[in-house]
């Protein structure tokens, strides 16, 4: 994996160093997989390649450490990816840059590529998705190519790993200095060229500058007014310096003659050269209407295109559901289950069985309660989130992505917001299944300021991956026969309140005007398997790394909060000791009179309706006293009509009773526990506020443990309750079978208003603490964060408080 | 007679003629998408709202709003 080969040592004489350049959606990161390997998401929505990424691919005796640059359509400025692309290029000093060019998208991708080239580093040319442009009719001289930009290009196809071989070995022999190379230099027309050679010859006279840089680019970057260049060259400079002098001369020189800013001038002299490329090199024949262009006339359609993007996101919800738990696909034991149903069976039943054997204390409590219960809520929905991970990178790979951003880009702009938010608000959960980090990172493609920060302060809001668990429960539990329906009723939920809130900030806060929207609409791509799978893999696994990581041991500190102190324990033992002499007394007085022997009737008792619930073995056959009990118990659970045998009867009517009696002392005794415990004084504290919203101690627990991450809030309900399990026999499938969707069930105090006040409290309150942290990060500033969970934590109270209190004055929630 | 992208009719061919002043960055943003002065543009369709509108330039689609086609100024080819 990359992480690994980030590790790599240092480079000898035969380890190259490829930086991996080109426009966004020009197959890119595809190309980069094909060459190493390497396991990261291909999207199709410009500026998804955030990070950096790195790769090492052996070939002949020689090895290359691959870097995937971010996709850019130039380098200017004007966004992070290109001033990350160009920091790599002019910092690492790369032995060879790759170009990966779009062969169906000629003439802007060698916009890009003259700048590339303008860098003065060695470079290779790949022309991808070269079967796309055949088809559209596009032939590419390959040869006058080469010749026309001086430096070597190789056809490939990245999803169909075509043109490895050539390309591997041209980079090989790019980096032993074997293929001579003649960048292409555009020429800027007499005045600007004029304007380079003054700028050029104060550049190279500053030794700082003329070591690092390329002269002529840094000379142009100076003319575009490029504020990086500008800042930078100030950096180095303790002062004023003659090159910005210089620099500022030329440019006003060039706007008195030529009547344009240089910045204009260049990029039209460039897109020249571009236009000059294309007609020596490439022939168009007619291509008719696309594909794309014939789906975009539906899915842009100015009366369908917003039913489709509805459609697609309903139906997104119904296909996870239905695969994840909702259509029994897997064989199992005999039957068909689900993958949630696997998933439980793991948690639920194979995990604490292993467990029955360790005699009940801390440690047990701690593995059973802290660990399974904590980690085993959080993994039961590995299934649900994989699930969503792959629809989202279907819609991501697909190019689908960038109409949705074109077609409610309007619609986002009454709020404040552009186009280009739905990306962070998808990945945030807009699509159910996401999750707010990467959400407020996506943030990063929007360029304006104002639009950015109410983007990141709203994301939190939407259903990320991490509250699913936290929904699906309590569906499962109080609205399991409208589980899709209230799952798009909470999406839907989630928009308006973020678009809401970015209202109502954008008219406080965060105030400000329009801000700029251009962006490609890259053509539909059949969605590569292999590419989805992997990325919905790789996501999946970082979620479950989370569940062991974060939340095992936020479960363990929980377990701990709401375990220590112990109460006192002697009151709950001498109520077991009076069940079990009243047992005692009853079967004494019946032909089950031998069970009594010894002091143990209470393991006996424990041990055989262990096995009765087939959580181990049966009881060893040497102890004849367990053998008739395992019957006993049998007729507890089968009713107790024997009018034949009063005895029978009587003893299973003793046996009732007792196990009634034991099941209400635990769970007295737990609940006791946890009032006892720092947990439940906090949340016994917290109560009189939480219970405007009818949330009673448990809830405020495990509110305040998901603030470490939303997940905690399922485990810590599960734990609550958990500990006050007693004993229930499975029923039903997947969620339904979940025992703390059926000890809420159960509860008298659970209802199904309680539950959305809950869902809603949830949906809105303060966002985790890593989001948080992100937050801060990314806005430079921990006033954002604070900012941002105490508006969230109190919008989320008050819309909890309204809808409980608004259903009880409707007489619901009872 | 010259107008900008922003009133030009849907599915008509037009050449650019000037990049209007203003627009700050995303001026540059527009250069670098290939909008330059002498390329053509085809208005391929506008969003459900009417904005922002999708042109075919150099061969490929690209979305922009009718602010910042305000900003193009453009002839009849």
């Amino acid at each position: 994996m990359s992480s690994e080969q980030l590790q790599a040592p240092p480079a000898s004489p035969m380890t190259f160093l490829v930086a991996v350049a080109g426009n966004p959606n020009a197959g890119k990161t595809t190309l980069f997989n094909m060459l190493t390997g390497a396991n990261h998401t291909v999207g199709n929505y410009p500026g998804v390649t955030v990070e950096r990424r790195e790769g090492m691919v052996a070939s002949g005796p020689c090895r290359l450490r691959m870097v995937d640059l971010p996709g850019t359509y130039s380098l200017t400025a004007y966004s992070m990816e290109e001033v990350v692309a160009r920091t790599v290029i002019v910092e690492e000093h790369p032995d060879i840059v790759l170009d990966v060019v779009d062969a169906s998208n000629l003439e802007r991708n060698l916009y890009l590529a003259m700048q590339l080239a303008e860098m003065e580093r060695p470079m290779v040319l790949a022309l991808n998705m070269h079967d796309i442009a055949v088809q559209r009719g596009i032939r590419i001289d390959m040869a006058k190519l080469s010749a026309y930009l001086g430096v070597p290009v190789v056809a490939t196809v990245g999803h169909r790993r075509s043109g490895r071989t050539e390309l591997l070995e041209t980079l090989v022999r790019t980096g032993r200095g074997e293929i001579p190379q003649e960048p292409l230099r555009v020429k800027y027309g007499a005045v600007i060229e004029e304007a380079i050679e003054a700028v050029a010859r104060t550049v190279a006279a500053d030794a700082a500058l003329s070591r690092v840089y390329s002269v002529r680019w840094l000379a142009v970057k100076l003319l575009e007014e490029d504020a990086r260049a500008v800042e930078r060259v100030r950096a180095e400079a303790d002062g004023p310096t003659p090159v910005l002098d210089a620099a500022q001369r030329q440019v006003a020189r060039i706007l008195a003659r030529e009547g344009e800013d240089p910045a204009t001038l260049i990029a039209e002299h460039r897109y020249g050269h571009a236009a000059g490329v294309m007609r020596d090199c490439v022939r168009v024949s007619d291509r008719g209407t696309t594909v794309t262009d014939a789906i975009d006339t539906i899915v842009c359609n100015r009366f369908l295109g917003l039913a489709v993007v509805a459609l697609v996101v309903f139906l997104t919800f119904k296909a996870t559901f239905v695969l994840a738990d909702g259509w029994r696909f897997i064989p199992w034991k005999g039957g068909w289950t689900t993958p949630v149903g696997v998933s439980a069976w793991f948690f639920e039943e194979l995990l604490p069985g292993l467990t029955v054997r360790m005699g009940p204390g801390p440690l047990r409590s701690l593995i059973d309660d802290g660990v399974i219960a904590g980690v085993g809520g959080v993994m039961g929905f590995v299934p649900l989130i994989f699930f969503m991970f792959l629809f989202l990178a279907l819609i991501e790979d697909s190019g689908y992505i960038a109409r949705i951003a074109f077609v409610l880009d309007r619609v986002l702009r009454v709020f404040g917001l552009q186009g280009k938010s739905i990306l962070a608000l998808i990945v945030s959960g807009g699509i159910a299944g996401g999750c707010a980090v990467p959400g407020v990172l996506a943030t990063r493609i929007l360029r304006e300021e104002k639009d950015r920060l109410t983007t990141m302060l709203v994301v939190p809001f939407m259903n990320c991956g991490a509250k699913m668990p936290v929904f699906a429960m309590l569906i499962a539990a109080f609205f399991s026969r409208w589980q899709g329906e209230m799952l798009w009723l909470l999406a839907a939920l989630s928009w308006c309140f973020a678009l809401l809130a970015a209202l109502l900030l954008r008219k406080t806060v965060v105030r400000g005007g329009q801000t700029p929207f251009v962006m490609e609409l890259p053509p539909y791509h059949i969605p590569v398997l292999r590419n989805i799978l992997r990325s919905a893999l790789e996501r999946s696994w970082m979620y479950i790394r989370k569940a062991g990581t974060v939340i095992l041991g936020v479960s363990i500190l929980l377990w701990a909060f709401m375990y220590f102190p112990r109460s006192d324990a002697r009151v709950f033992e001498a109520r077991r000791t009076a069940a079990e002499t009243a047992l005692r007394t009853h079967l004494e007085t019946t032909r089950f009179a031998h069970l009594t022997a010894g002091a143990g009737l209470r393991d006996t008792v424990q041990a055989a309706r262990d096995a009765v619930e087939d959580r181990t073995e049966a009881a060893r056959p040497d102890q004849a006293q367990a053998r008739s009990l395992p019957e006993l118990l049998a007729r507890c659970a089968r009713g107790l009509d024997r009018p034949d045998d009063p005895e029978l009867q009587r003893a299973a009517e003793a046996l009732a009773r007792y196990l009634e009696a034991i099941d209400a002392i635990g769970a007295d005794e737990a609940r006791e526990r946890l009032l006892h415990s720092f947990a439940g004084r906090l949340g016994r504290f917290l109560e009189p506020l939480a219970s405007w919203a009818g949330f009673d101690w448990r809830d405020s627990i495990a509110l305040i443990g998901g603030v470490a991450a939303k997940e905690v809030i399922v485990s810590t309900l599960g734990m609550a309750y958990h500990m006050g399990h007693a004993g229930q026999t499975a029923e039903g499938t997947g969620y339904q079978s979940l025992p703390l969707v059926r000890a809420l069930r159960a509860d008298p105090d659970w209802n199904a208003l309680r539950a959305l006040a809950l869902i809603l409290f949830v949906m809105l309150y303060a966002p985790c603490l890593v989001t948080v942290i992100t937050i801060a990060r990314e806005s430079g500033s921990w006033r954002w964060a604070a900012f941002s969970t105490c508006y969230s934590t109190a919008l989320a109270f008050a819309v909890a408080v309204l809808v409980y209190r608004v259903g009880l004055l409707f007489g619901l929630g009872t | 007679m010259s107008r900008t992208l922003a009133e030009a009719a849907q599915g008509v061919s037009v050449r650019i003629t000037r990049m209007l002043p203003g627009g700050g960055a995303i001026r540059q943003r527009l250069l670098d998408m290939g909008v330059t002065k002498g390329t053509s543009l085809v208005v391929e369709r506008r969003a459900p709202l009417g904005d922002p509108i999708e042109v075919l330039v150099k061969g490929y689609h690209l979305a922009i709003r009718r602010n910042e086609a305000a900003l193009i100024e453009v002839d009849c080819e």
